[in-house]
């Protein structure tokens, strides 16, 4: 619990209504998710971490809880259709060359962002590199339908397995970047990530509830917007609403968040494709 | 015949220990419209405080101190100076400020993402505005 001085008062009179995160079990065909764990070494200011389902409502929870319910199963279905559809110049299909379909890539998502030959790269980069340099055909848009089903796919293959992106060797630099990112208060109110989701998880926010803004669900389908959203999209929103200029989607500032946030959740199962309200 | 003063430039302001003595038009302000200001639009502070007396309005957040008998504990010229730039008064606090128009990082052009245009740069509040709240935030009295 993140408890203000002034709030422990008020809860007392408060019992049943929605303070800090719940202690809902999250639980996908029988299979039990880490959604609470110790935080991992390098965070400075929190001990412990929890998945951003532990902050939603019982009902948006609900979705996540059984795959015919969820209603971002339909992208993967489709991620699914285009892994198999020949593009491109070379007349090649992702199973073309990956013919045991997208479970060869179990255990990838939960090190993504990783660095390749000196360069981060997020899930949307590899994508796109091989459909470019190996299929021959034109990039998906990064926060595109397409794009995010096949993100969903390549990451629901990994659905369970804590997440673990490593923060040294070669990704330091950008990990530091991130960092400084993250810490930054940007625009004309002058916010952090860390304001919100360091100094305020499980305070309301006018009518949202803040969470610890986590990334092991995603991309995740969100009822507002009825589609699945890139880690890159959530971070420009949370930026735009500090009435800040933004970074670009697939711009290197938001590949060194990206990492940098992902660290914040080491150890928490990856939930993808979670379900948010 | 009426003389509107003219309001005090945001860079201009005089805090006396995160206190501002003087109305920031020259005018008095209207705590009906105080009231509004603390709801929608750039003022939006029920995003992070509670008020008993604005109950009526939905979701109230929880990320600042309720507001409740806030006059009991602050004077006018305090209230004024938390309102206009509460970064005075509280070190670092996650409080917006209000009546602030430079020292900001990547300022965008309101909630659109985009870079501010060169030009100048509107506070969150008016000093009339500013002058509306603190007049709402008198009238929070408890005791
Ligand atoms: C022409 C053959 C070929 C095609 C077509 C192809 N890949 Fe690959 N892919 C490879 C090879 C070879 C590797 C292993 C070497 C590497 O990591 O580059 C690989 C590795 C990968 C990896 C894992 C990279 C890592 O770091 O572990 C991902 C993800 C991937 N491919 C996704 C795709 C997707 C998605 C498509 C279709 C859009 C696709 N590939 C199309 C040949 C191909
Ligand atoms: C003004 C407050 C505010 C700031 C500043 C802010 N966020 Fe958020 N963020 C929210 C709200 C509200 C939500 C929706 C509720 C929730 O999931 O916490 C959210 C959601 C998220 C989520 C989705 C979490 C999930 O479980 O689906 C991520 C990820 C996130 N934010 C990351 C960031 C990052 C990174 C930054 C800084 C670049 C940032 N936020 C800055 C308010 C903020
Ligand atoms: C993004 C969050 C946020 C918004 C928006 C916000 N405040 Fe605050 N406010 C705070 C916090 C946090 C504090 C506690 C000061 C500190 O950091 O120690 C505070 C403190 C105050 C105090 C002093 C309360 C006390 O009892 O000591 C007043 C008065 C106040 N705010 C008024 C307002 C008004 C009026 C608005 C809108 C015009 C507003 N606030 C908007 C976060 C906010």
């Amino acid at each position: 619990m993140n408890l203000k001085p002034w709030m422990t008062a008020a809860f007392i009179g408060m019992a049943g209504a929605a303070c800090a995160q719940d202690d809902s079990t999250l639980s996908i065909d029988g299979e039990v998710f880490v959604t609470e764990t110790k935080a991992p070494e390098h965070l400075e200011n929190i001990s412990t971490i929890y998945s951003g389902w532990r902050f939603r409502t019982p009902e948006t929870q609900a979705l996540q809880i059984d795959d015919f319910d969820n209603p971002a199963m339909i992208f993967v279905d489709q991620g699914m259709d285009l892994f198999n559809a020949v593009d491109g110049t070379e007349g090649k299909s992702c199973a073309s060359c990956h013919t045991d379909g997208p479970e060869e890539f179990a255990g990838l998502h939960a090190q993504m962002p990783k660095v390749v030959d000196g360069k981060l790269m997020v899930m949307e980069d590899l994508i796109n590199t091989h459909r470019q340099d190996v299929m021959g055909a034109e990039p998906l848009k990064w926060s595109g339908a397409d794009m995010q089903a096949m993100v969903a796919l390549i990451g629901l293959q990994s659905r369970g397995m804590p997440m673990d992106v490593a923060i040294d060797g070669d990704a330091a630099p950008y990990w530091e970047k991130g960092k400084e990112i993250y810490y930054t208060r940007y625009g004309q109110l002058e916010l952090s990530c860390s304001n919100c989701h360091e100094d305020n998880y499980g305070n309301m926010i006018r009518a949202d509830h803040l969470s610890q803004g986590m990334i092991n669900g995603f991309p995740t389908y969100r009822l507002k917007q009825a589609k699945l959203i890139s880690r890159h999209n959530r971070f420009r929103g949370c930026i735009r609403d500090t009435r800040a200029e933004t970074f670009a989607e697939g711009s290197d500032e938001f590949k060194a968040l990206e990492l940098y946030v992902a660290s914040r959740a080491n150890g928490l199962d990856i939930e993808t494709p979670a379900v948010r309200q | 015949t009426m003389v509107f003063a003219e309001p005090v430039d945001p860079t201009a302001v005089v805090y006396e220990d995160g206190a501002v003595a003087v109305s920031l038009s020259g005018q008095a302000g209207d705590p009906d419209n105080g009231a509004i200001l603390m709801n929608k639009g750039s003022g939006n502070c029920i995003a992070c405080h509670s008020v008993e007396a604005l109950s009526h309005l939905p979701f109230h957040g929880e990320v600042g101190p309720p507001l409740d008998g806030v006059a009991d504990r602050w004077s006018e010229a305090e209230l004024r100076g938390i309102v206009a730039n509460a970064k005075v008064m509280f070190d670092g606090t996650m409080m917006p400020a209000f009546y602030k128009t430079e020292g900001f990082t990547r300022l965008g052009d309101a909630y659109t993402g985009k870079a501010h245009a060169d030009g100048s740069v509107q506070p969150l509040l008016t000093a009339q505005d500013i002058e509306d709240v603190v007049s709402f935030l008198v009238t929070l009295k408890e005791e």
